[in-house]
């Protein structure tokens, strides 16, 4: 008796809850697709067309029916998300939205990193490393903490300094004041052409420049005239054997006669190395034995073999996975052998 | 600011200078809404109300531009460029095309994609006498219709619209501020978009129950021209760099049920000094401590 009661008990409460989340369920042929950091629900199901045809109200009243179940289904998603009340437990109910995974075009390129310049290569290189300056000075005159530059910077006002000392081996005609701008002038001048010189290598860096006409404009700098004039000395009949250099030009480097069969050694050089070579040739001219090793060769060729194999098999598994390793072990032998009996083959061949 | 070539001489300048340069993580799109030469009353209305939906980050053009935007794009770049907007909306209406809406998107500065859609109604914010919701508040993305995904240009749209409406990106939402909703349907050749003010009724669970309101701009469009941009300039927008890829732990493994595994690296233990637990009935009884000790006296025991 005390069994079936609770069991109907059991059964009443069950429908309680059925009941209570009737009015939020939905019933959907396909699940719909939600990507919640964006706050998006994708229905793949295909709406009633023919319902839709007709215009006026009852179009509106369908189409507002699709968009309440859908966006009850995506409430649904968003309540269940870890939530937690902000500012106190007063503060309103707040839900942590994960990252957002539908993929959207960016809106620039990423960022390039920019190459280093020259200053900073150099501080690279000795291991130089940034001091952190103070911001405020100690000014003895005035007594008190100024800044370093600026509006009323610690040395006093610049453009009211009323002595500039004559240096030691300056000429006594010279206008120091004169000087002392021209030179500031000349600064300015400098660091501006050195920022502008490191913009342009970044620049260049990042995107691939355009082979460089072969006339000059202003805008060229040293290693693109060298390249150029390089072009332009290749560019006769006999490649440039036969040009005679400007006064200060340097002269090729011999490495840049590239290849094997170009490099020629010089006529009177190592006396032994000649010697040697010429008696090492004299030797294998005299002897019986043939030159070309047959054991090595066809040792080296098995080798080259097993190697590529080797490399082919790796391949294959890497992908296929576990299940390839697993199917390739009967058909092991078989595949070696066909590939050994090919390669063999083919030097006959060609 | 790498293409700086004048240094910015304020620190304002520096800092607008810095907020249009590409970053790792980038600013949410802005908008530029143009009206076109020929733009008519429903157009300029449909402007102005997208305008509203998407403040602050959209931007109304008052004075009519006159340009094709599908013969020459230069224009349009050139507004991108300047106002750093990368999302656009051109309104123009013509015996040819009534109506017309054109909704693109640049990457870097350049035209991307760009489809034209057709306005066969339309229902303004006056015209539908319901509450509105605050401004500028982060609207819920519906697509329904299976048209979305078997169709190259709808899948575009779809992409196209999220981009659009989308709003800023957020780590967590009021989930009482879940007001707004926008349905697009795609039925029949023609897309239905609609807005709706949510009324988050009690329900007997946690989970409220959802009640529309029709709120809002409502649009009937109908797909016209389009220039989508090449498979691979595509991809390339698409390319995330890599420090924004999530930093996977090592050691550290989950299976099918949920479980997470990980993986500790010990050093060798010298198991004899092991610190175990003590069982006294395992204890060595002194017989046997005498016994390994070879005989030594042991200490005389308590006798019972």
């Amino acid at each position: 008796m005390a069994a079936v009661r609770v069991e109907a008990v059991l059964a009443a409460a069950e429908e309680q809850e059925a009941e209570k989340r009737r009015s939020v369920t939905v019933e959907k042929e396909l699940e719909l697709e939600f990507d919640l950091g964006n706050l998006l629900a994708l229905d793949r199901n295909p709406p009633p067309a023919a319902a839709l045809r007709g215009a006026g109200p009852r179009r509106e009243a369908l189409l507002r029916a699709l968009a309440r179940d859908n966006t009850q289904l995506l409430v649904s998603r968003l309540w269940e998300l870890p939530a937690e009340r902000a500012g106190g437990a007063g503060g309103p109910l707040v839900a942590r939205l994960p990252e957002p995974t539908f993929r959207l075009p960016r809106e620039k390129p990423p960022p390039r990193p920019r190459p280093p310049t020259r200053w900073e290569q150099f501080a690279r290189l000795k291991g130089i490393r940034r001091r952190k300056k103070t911001s405020l000075v100690w000014d003895e005159q005035a007594k008190e903490w100024r800044r370093r530059w600026g509006y009323r910077r610690a040395g006093g006002d610049p453009a009211r300094a009323w002595l500039a000392e004559v240096p030691a081996g300056a000429d006594p005609e010279e206008d120091q004041f004169a000087r002392l701008r021209r030179e500031k002038r000349e600064r300015v001048a400098r660091n501006e052409l050195n920022r502008l010189r490191n913009l342009a290598r970044a620049h260049r860096a990042g995107s691939a420049v355009p082979a460089a006409p072969l006339h000059p404009t202003g805008h060229q700098d040293r290693e693109e005239l060298r390249r150029v004039a390089r072009v332009a000395r290749v560019s006769t009949a006999s490649l440039g054997r036969f040009q005679p250099r400007l006064p200060k030009e340097p002269a090729e480097p011999p490495s840049r006669s590239g290849g094997k069969k170009r490099r020629f050694e010089p006529l009177l050089g190592n006396l032994a190395a000649e010697r040697s070579r010429q008696l090492e040739l004299l030797r294998d001219m005299g002897s019986k034995k043939p030159v070309l090793d047959i054991t090595r060769a066809v040792n080296k060729q098995m080798r080259q073999e097993e190697a590529e194999a080797a490399a082919h098999k790796g391949k294959k598994q890497s992908q296929r996975g576990k299940r390839g390793r697993r199917q390739q072990r009967p058909g092991r032998s078989g595949k070696k052998s066909g590939a050994r009996r090919q390669q063999q083959q083919k030097p006959a061949g060609g | 600011l790498i293409y700086c070539y004048r240094k910015p001489k304020t620190k304002r300048a520096k800092r607008f200078l810095e907020k249009r340069e590409p970053k790792l993580n980038e600013n949410t799109k802005n908008a530029m809404l143009i009206r076109g030469g020929n733009a008519n009353l429903t157009v300029t209305a449909v402007l102005k109300d997208i305008y509203a939906v998407k403040k602050p980050f959209a931007v109304l053009y008052k004075k009519k531009n006159i340009t094709r935007p599908f013969e020459d794009q230069t224009s349009l770049e050139f507004f991108s460029k300047k106002s750093d907007c990368s999302l656009f909306l051109f309104g123009s209406h013509n015996k040819k095309r009534p109506n017309n809406l054109i909704i693109g998107r640049m990457f870097d500065y350049h035209v991307l994609d760009m489809i034209e859609l057709g306005v066969e109604k339309f229902v303004s914010l006056k015209d539908v006498k319901n509450s509105k919701c605050p401004e500028g508040t982060k609207p819920m993305l519906i697509f329904a219709g299976d048209m979305f995904d078997v169709n190259e240009e709808y899948r575009r749209l779809k992409s196209l619209l999220i981009d659009f409406f989308r709003g800023p990106t957020v780590p967590s939402i009021r989930l009482a501020g879940l007001e707004y909703v926008l349905h697009f349907t795609a039925v029949d050749g023609k897309i239905y978009m609609r807005s709706y003010k949510v009324l988050l009724k009690k329900s007997g669970c946690k989970i409220p129950r959802i009640e529309l309101e029709e709120m809002g701009p409502s649009l009937d469009l109908v797909m016209r021209r389009t220039h989508l941009a090449s498979d691979d300039l595509y991809k390339l927008s698409l390319k995330q760099p890599k420090a924004l890829k999530p930093k996977k732990k090592k050691n550290i493994s989950h299976d099918v049920f949920g479980t997470t595994y990980g993986r500790i690296h010990m050093q060798k233990q010298d198991l004899s000094k092991l610190q175990t637990r003590k069982m006294k009935g395992l204890k060595k009884r002194p017989a046997e401590k005498f016994a390994e000790d070879g005989g030594t006296t042991p200490k005389k025991s308590k006798s019972a």
